[in-house]
């Protein structure tokens, strides 16, 4: 972009950036504590180490973004404070994120719904006009585009295998679907990130994550289940009931011991 | 697990331009998810910049019984050993 066109694009605030920051750090911060949450209880032992890789990479991502929200806030915040000593109302992830791991068929549904979001929202964010974001996208997309590789297999392999298989993913893919009403939707916060080159452009990222998914439900032999509606959005503060209780237990240990450490 | 999934041996490229070595085995219901397998068990210290898969039973193995006149006849053939040999100090992986 010409230095030109920089300057004559209306600049985001840093309330405005912290609050969108913390959209995309809690939501990988969010899904990895789900997946961590199936260390020891992966379906074998290969699936578990690579189950257990992603919460990780999905973490690491959290941490960079936190605390770059926490530079941007500039009220002496770090990852850990942002992390440990929020409250739900105050977390900003995708209300898909915090959905529990069901079985095997919700958990893969779940991920694979989120990776083509990720995917191609650090796609888009390596541009981002936020040079420190854009760095961090660089390294995430990698991870992310191995999470779909993973997620996507396995949604064919489930869809395309058993009866039984094939009716659990389908289960799994209608009592999900609606929660991806809120990846979509763009409110005023998305749409100011956009104009100021922050953020991607909402109808770009939504063109290509129907498409990517809807290639992989294909695929899958699942059919695309209807629209729905969803009242609830997780990257406002209103989550699903299930948020507390994952926070209870991620938070458990800073809050009862302030300051502990290895 | 699965009975479905079978036993596949894994090979690791650690850096270009070495040989790919046996790590170790693991199970997979195919190729593609071995690749996988394979990348998240033996790949996630930086192991490798390449992974070969095979199934382990399409490897052809020698047989223990024939060890002796398979092995046992160069023992005493200490000239094959390249040893005679000074090697430059700047040449690594021989």
């Amino acid at each position: 972009m010409s230095a030109a066109a920089e300057s004559v694009r209306p600049q985001a605030g840093a309330e405005e950036r912290f609050e969108y920051l913390l959209r995309l750090a809690d939501t990988s911060l969010i899904a990895g504590q789900r997946l961590a949450e199936l260390l020891g209880h992966g379906p074998a032992l290969e699936e578990d180490l690579a189950l257990g890789n992603i919460a990780l990479d999905l973490i690491g991502q959290a941490r960079l973004l936190l605390a770059l929200a926490g530079r941007i806030e500039a009220r002496g915040r770090d990852e850990d404070a942002l992390a440990f000593h929020r409250d739900a109302p105050e977390f900003r992830n995708l209300a898909l994120a915090e959905q529990p791991n069901g079985d095997f068929a919700e958990t893969i549904v779940r991920q694979c719904l989120l990776d083509a979001w990720q995917l191609e929202t650090y796609e888009s964010l390596t541009g981002s006009s936020e040079r420190e974001l854009a760095d961090i996208a660089h390294k995430a997309v990698k991870e992310c585009r191995y999470h779909w590789r993973f997620s996507s297999g396995w949604l064919v392999r489930l869809g395309d295998g058993t009866e039984e298989s094939h009716a659990r993913v389908r289960a799994a893919l209608a009592k999900l679907w609606r929660f991806t009403d809120e990846l979509l939707s763009a409110d005023e916060l998305d749409a100011c990130m956009a104009v100021s080159g922050v953020g991607p452009a909402p109808a770009l990222i939504r063109e290509r994550w129907e498409t990517r998914v809807c290639a992989a439900l294909a695929e899958a032999k699942l059919e695309r289940p209807a629209h729905q509606y969803y009242p609830w959005h997780g990257k406002r503060g209103v989550h699903t009931e299930h948020l507390g209780h994952l926070l209870a237990e991620m938070q458990f240990l800073p809050r009862a011991y302030p300051g502990a450490s290895w | 697990m699965n009975e479905d999934w079978v036993l596949y041996e894994v090979f690791i490229r650690s850096r270009s331009g070495l040989e790919h070595k046996h790590v170790g085995s693991l199970h997979a219901a195919d190729a593609r998810m071995a690749i996988e397998h394979a990348r998240d068990t033996y790949t996630r210290r930086q192991e490798g910049v390449s992974i070969w898969v095979v199934r382990s039973s399409d490897i052809v193995a020698s047989d223990p019984d024939e060890a002796e006149a398979l092995f046992e006849p160069a023992r005493d053939k200490v000239y094959r050993h390249p040893t005679f040999y000074s090697i430059p100090e700047e040449v690594k992986n021989i």
